[in-house]
């Protein structure tokens, strides 16, 4: 198979990093090489995390600039922040509801404007989806379930070397039974987006 | 049963890079494991933590690294399996027993796990500690992937016990944070229980015995050598004229460069597992028939600086680079974009480069600095210091969480070397300026190195005040327990030492204990000591609330709303306290109720008395 390099931002605490690691166990049972890179300490108090999954092919497990294919961002700003990872062929698939940093919202930063600037980006990338993946975690349950709403988007629209039966089985087989059945929803609201 | 307990082998498992040496530890027996926990490290004391209750196997996170690897050194002298780990500067502080570890060597296999941080994601420096195997006279392996971190764990703790000598693994972020496939092979049965055997002329360090030992590490070095110019971990893979030599993680970057610019089998490419002592002949076997090698690695040119070595004692004169303006930078870690283009410019590859789209039309992001949380207690004991000893005292700092207050507005941070330095640096500072100085240090840094320092300060009486900033555990690495940690509600049976017991009985007399919540007591508090010539201890007690939550102990309280009848929009609260609770709405400050933890700190900061606790049915 060919290689797939998925990149993923997002802000401490949304799920990015459980996130990563349910796409790694989906491929995992799906037979497939895969490596998975993750920023873990500092980084994590409220700030950007960034992680990465490389499958097929590949040993490496992280991503230079311009070589992802899929760039998954769980915030619109941060999408933008890792848009440098993106080429001329890249899917982006981003969250569009906002999550400002603490710097903008005491008035010492601009926040984008994100439609315009979303409109910009998926002019030079190979395609781009943009949901507001926040409202449907809300709609699942809570807006903590939007990792597995992000998901859900993920398998709908990436080539995945996976289906998502084998993610629907990672979040069963890796997430508590207490919240299965909303992840599932989150999900399915994502995968249905 | 804990998966990785399974004493089964065969099944494969998608793990962390921590959880794979885990794992590797576990199959080699290990009973004995010993650390001070620090990123990128910290996941392997944490499972061992974890694990330790199910199992027979000794655990323990030690006061500091130093006191970890002679603890750990003790067991293994015993004959007992041991695993110590740490960060790379870690190593800085226990080098001391490292070097002379050395010299008396070891009974039961000793694996040191040193973590390295290029980039330095959660360090002060990016140190590369390949060179303590240089220094030490220690063999050094570097895994290239998770599953390897796995098999050379296991193997390190034989090749420990073939040459009595404890191995360092080291590894570096990106195998500790990746995760890969591992495949889990057999457990090997566990040894607990071990027999010191006396032989002080062996054991016993002083100069007549360390000239005897000193010749026996350089036997023994010897025989490592040999033993790497053979190993399995160091292996070449293609082959033609053109070279690349490469460890680590770097390997990975190497591989996939080569399949990316179409040269597989066409450039023999020779990993190396196994680098100290470097494997010397195996390098010139190498070398002999190429045209010209490139050498990749990340950090400092250990490897290249040893091959030009290598080669130069086999009178080989062809290229060899590695480092240089314009091919690899000793800063930061590498990537596989980095490495694919120098191995195309080295060797004359064409290549077209996937080039990333053009950012400079998108507008500037906001930065999203990493902040100290919603209801954090150092916020408001910096608040309060600032408050009352202002702008221009000089505040050396320490590492932890609380290291976040180097950011504005709070500004609490203005030196800082390693752990412990808070308050040595303060004593220094305060001397040759002439004012008193102030040190901020956490709980658990303060029993790693901080104590000393104390001690300094006490003796020669030092005009600083030592601020501790105690909540109740090892917030920044993942809440570990230290000796002032009360370890009842995780279950443990560990003797607590008070700190104000510790301070107290060093002898000094300007001790506070303050609750930093109770804004006016702890201004007072530090009015008095700021007023005191001579040391001063300000003991800040509040859990850190991320751990209360986890032990239950976060009292439920009421969240914080602004009354904007009574706001007089001034902004004290967000201009000077930064709680990230806080959001303006238009001209409105309002608080996150999803985030507030009724911490009541912006309540006693606000002049006008606007933010109070939400009535039922408020906010919340």
């Amino acid at each position: 198979m060919t290689a797939t390099r998925i990149h993923i931002i997002g802000v401490g605490g949304q799920g990015t990093v459980l996130a990563t690691s349910l796409i790694g166990q989906a491929a995992l049972a799906a037979g497939i090489n895969i490596n998975v890179s993750e920023v873990h300490g500092m980084a994590r108090r409220g700030g950007v995390v960034e992680s990465a999954v490389t499958m097929g092919d590949l040993m490496s497990p992280i991503i230079s600039n311009g070589e992802a294919d899929i760039l998954l961002g769980f915030e619109p700003s941060e999408t933008l922040r890792a848009a440098v990872k993106c080429n001329n062929k890249t899917l982006v698939i981003t969250n569009n509801h906002p999550l400002p940093p603490f710097t903008v919202s005491i008035g010492k930063g601009v926040y984008p404007d994100i439609a315009d600037a979303l409109g910009k980006l998926e002019k030079k990338v190979g395609s781009l989806v943009a949901l507001d993946a926040d409202a449907l975690a809300h709609q699942a349950g809570t807006v903590l379930s939007l990792n597995m709403v992000m998901l859900g988007v993920l398998a709908r629209h990436a080539d995945l070397p996976f289906d998502e039966k084998h993610l629907k089985k990672a979040i069963k087989d890796n997430t508590k039974p207490k919240f299965l059945e909303m992840n599932i929803k989150a999900f399915d609201l994502g995968y249905n987006s | 049963m804990d998966p990785l307990l399974n004493p089964k082998g065969g099944q494969k498992q998608l793990l962390l890079g921590n959880l794979g040496i885990v794992r590797g530890a576990l199959e080699a027996g290990v009973a004995f494991v010993t650390c001070y926990p620090g990123t990128p490290s910290s996941e392997i004391p944490d499972t061992f933590f974890q694990l330790a209750p199910e199992t027979d196997i000794y655990f323990e996170y030690s006061t500091n690294e130093k006191v970890a690897l002679e603890v750990g050194a003790g067991a293994a002298a015993a004959g007992v399996r041991t695993l110590v780990t740490m960060k790379h500067v870690g190593l800085n502080v226990a080098a001391d027993p490292l070097m002379t570890l050395a010299y008396i060597g070891t009974e039961g296999g000793m694996v040191i796990l040193t973590a390295d941080d290029p980039m330095m994601f959660s360090s002060q420096n990016e140190q590369d500690n390949r060179y303590y195997g240089k220094l030490s006279g220690l063999p050094v392996l570097e895994p290239s992937s998770p599953g390897e971190a796995k098999e050379m764990t296991k193997y390190a703790f034989d090749l420990s016990e073939e040459l009595k000598l404890p191995v360092l693994l080291r590894t570096t972020t990106r195998i500790n944070h990746s995760r890969g496939v591992v495949e889990f092979g057999k457990m090997n049965k566990r040894v607990t229980r071990g027999v010191f055997t006396k032989n002080p002329m062996k054991k016993v360090a002083i100069p007549a015995v360390s000239r005897v030992l000193h010749k026996e590490l350089l036997a023994k070095y010897d025989q490592a050598l040999e033993i790497a110019n053979k190993s399995d971990l160091n292996f070449i893979e293609g082959k033609g004229k053109l070279g690349i030599i490469t460890s680590g993680i770097s390997y990975a970057y190497v591989l996939d460069a080569i399949g990316d610019l179409g040269l597989k089998g066409s450039v023999a490419v020779l990993r190396l597992g196994f680098t100290n002592p470097f494997p010397k002949k195996l390098i010139q076997k190498f070398l002999r028939n190429k045209d010209k090698v490139l050498v990749v690695e990340e950090l400092e040119p250990y490897l290249e600086t040893e091959t030009k070595a290598a080669a130069q004692e086999a009178g080989i004169t062809i290229p060899i680079a590695g480092k240089s303006d314009k091919l690899f930078s000793r800063l930061y870690e590498l990537e596989p974009g980095i490495v694919r283009e120098k191995i195309a410019r080295y060797f004359g590859i064409k290549y077209k480069a996937l080039k990333p789209v053009k950012t400079d039309d998108l507008p500037q992001v906001p930065g999203r600095p990493p902040n100290l949380c919603p209801g954090c207690p150092h916020r408001a004991t910096y608040y309060s210091i600032k408050k009352v000893a202002g702008d221009d005292t000089v505040y050396p700092t320490d590492i932890g969480c609380y290291t976040l207050g180097v950011l504005p507005p709070l500004s609490a941070a203005d030196y800082l070397l390693d752990m412990g330095s808070s308050i040595s640096t303060a004593c220094g500072i305060s001397r040759a300026t002439g004012k008193k100085t102030v040190a901020f240090i956490g709980d658990s840094t303060f029993f790693h190195s901080g104590i000393t320092g104390l001690a300094d300060a006490i003796h020669h009486k030092h005009n600083v005040l030592m601020v501790i900033l105690d909540n109740g555990t090892t917030a920044m690495t993942g809440q570990q327990v230290h000796p002032g940690v009360d370890a009842e509600p995780l279950g443990r049976d560990l003797k607590r030492i008070s700190i104000e017991n510790i301070v107290r009985s060093m002898g000094v007399e300007s001790l506070f204990i303050a609750k930093p919540r109770n804004m006016k007591a702890t201004q007072k508090a530090v009015e008095e000591a700021m007023a005191y010539e001579g040391v001063s201890v300000l003991i800040s007690e509040e859990f850190c609330p991320l751990y209360a939550k986890r032990i239950g102990a976060l009292p439920k309280r009421p969240v914080f709303q602004v009354d904007q009848e009574k706001c007089k929009k001034h902004r004290e609260c967000l201009t000077r306290l930064a709680c990230p609770a806080f959001y303006l709405e238009g001209e409105d400050i309002m608080i996150n109720p999803n985030l507030c933890n009724g911490c009541a700190v912006c309540g006693q900061v606000c002049p006008e008395n606007a933010i109070k606790p939400a009535r039922q049915g408020g906010q919340k």
